[in-house]
């Protein structure tokens, strides 16, 4: 099991999904209409490391976290 | 030296412990930021949410570069609400000579606003509005939408 999580402002509880891969996972998130513009504009992190390839596989037990635009300060 | 609160910082408190902490450690130079909340567009204040794992990450990182000049970094930052002229952020280099510390709180401070996982909302009547239009995409988003 992969456990998703949304943070900041994405108001959307975690989720949790046996996938394998993020192409999977990206292709489940691209049918939630309401995700649409936080995947065009959010980070992802495996384990709490940003990533910048949909390429590897996920284990059970990995976290995957979308990071919304920042503004700390 | 990463130090979160809950609500508005205690700037000279702080301030003076970071002092006191290096009063010794033959730094020359200490030079903080502080970011404090101004009033603008009828807000009452801002709040914050923060992922600390991937804070705390992305400060190491910092740490470690900091340490490769012979300096260090300090960074505290609010968690939850902050009201005008409160301060929710300060962010101090300590080093040997002025230079490196004057160039290392710029750098240091714009990629905090570009990559920390900090995120903004105004606070208005009673209610909590993130501010996405002040707020930049983390560099490589967008991976999940293709």
């Amino acid at each position: 099991m992969v456990r998703v999580e949304f943070l900041g402002p994405i108001q959307k509880d975690a989720l949790e999904l046996e996938i394998t891969d993020l192409r999977q996972l990206a292709a489940i998130l691209q049918a939630d209409a309401s995700l649409h513009e936080w995947l065009t504009n959010s980070a992802v992190a495996l384990n709490d490391t940003l990533i910048s390839s949909l390429e590897g596989t996920l284990k059970d037990g990995d976290k995957i976290s979308l990071l919304p635009p920042v503004c700390g300060g | 030296m990463l130090y979160l609160y809950d609500g508005a910082l205690n700037v000279p408190k702080i301030l003076e412990d970071w002092y006191a902490q290096e009063a010794q450690s033959n730094y020359g130079a200490y030079i903080p930021f502080i970011g404090t909340v101004r009033s603008e567009d009828g807000i009452d204040g801002l709040s914050f949410d923060i992922y600390e794992p991937i804070l705390n990450s992305w400060f190491a990182s910092w740490q470690k570069k900091a340490q490769e000049k012979g300096a260090i970094i300090k960074m505290a930052h609010s968690r939850g609400d902050v009201l005008l002229h409160e301060s929710s952020y300060i962010a101090a280099v300590f080093s040997p000579k002025r230079r490196v510390a004057l160039e290392f709180i710029d750098a240091f401070v714009e990629d905090f606003k570009a990559s920390a996982p900090i995120w903004k909302y105004d606070l208005k009547d009673g209610k909590r509005r993130y501010a996405l239009e002040r707020s930049t995409a983390i560099k490589g988003s967008g991976l999940l939408a293709n």
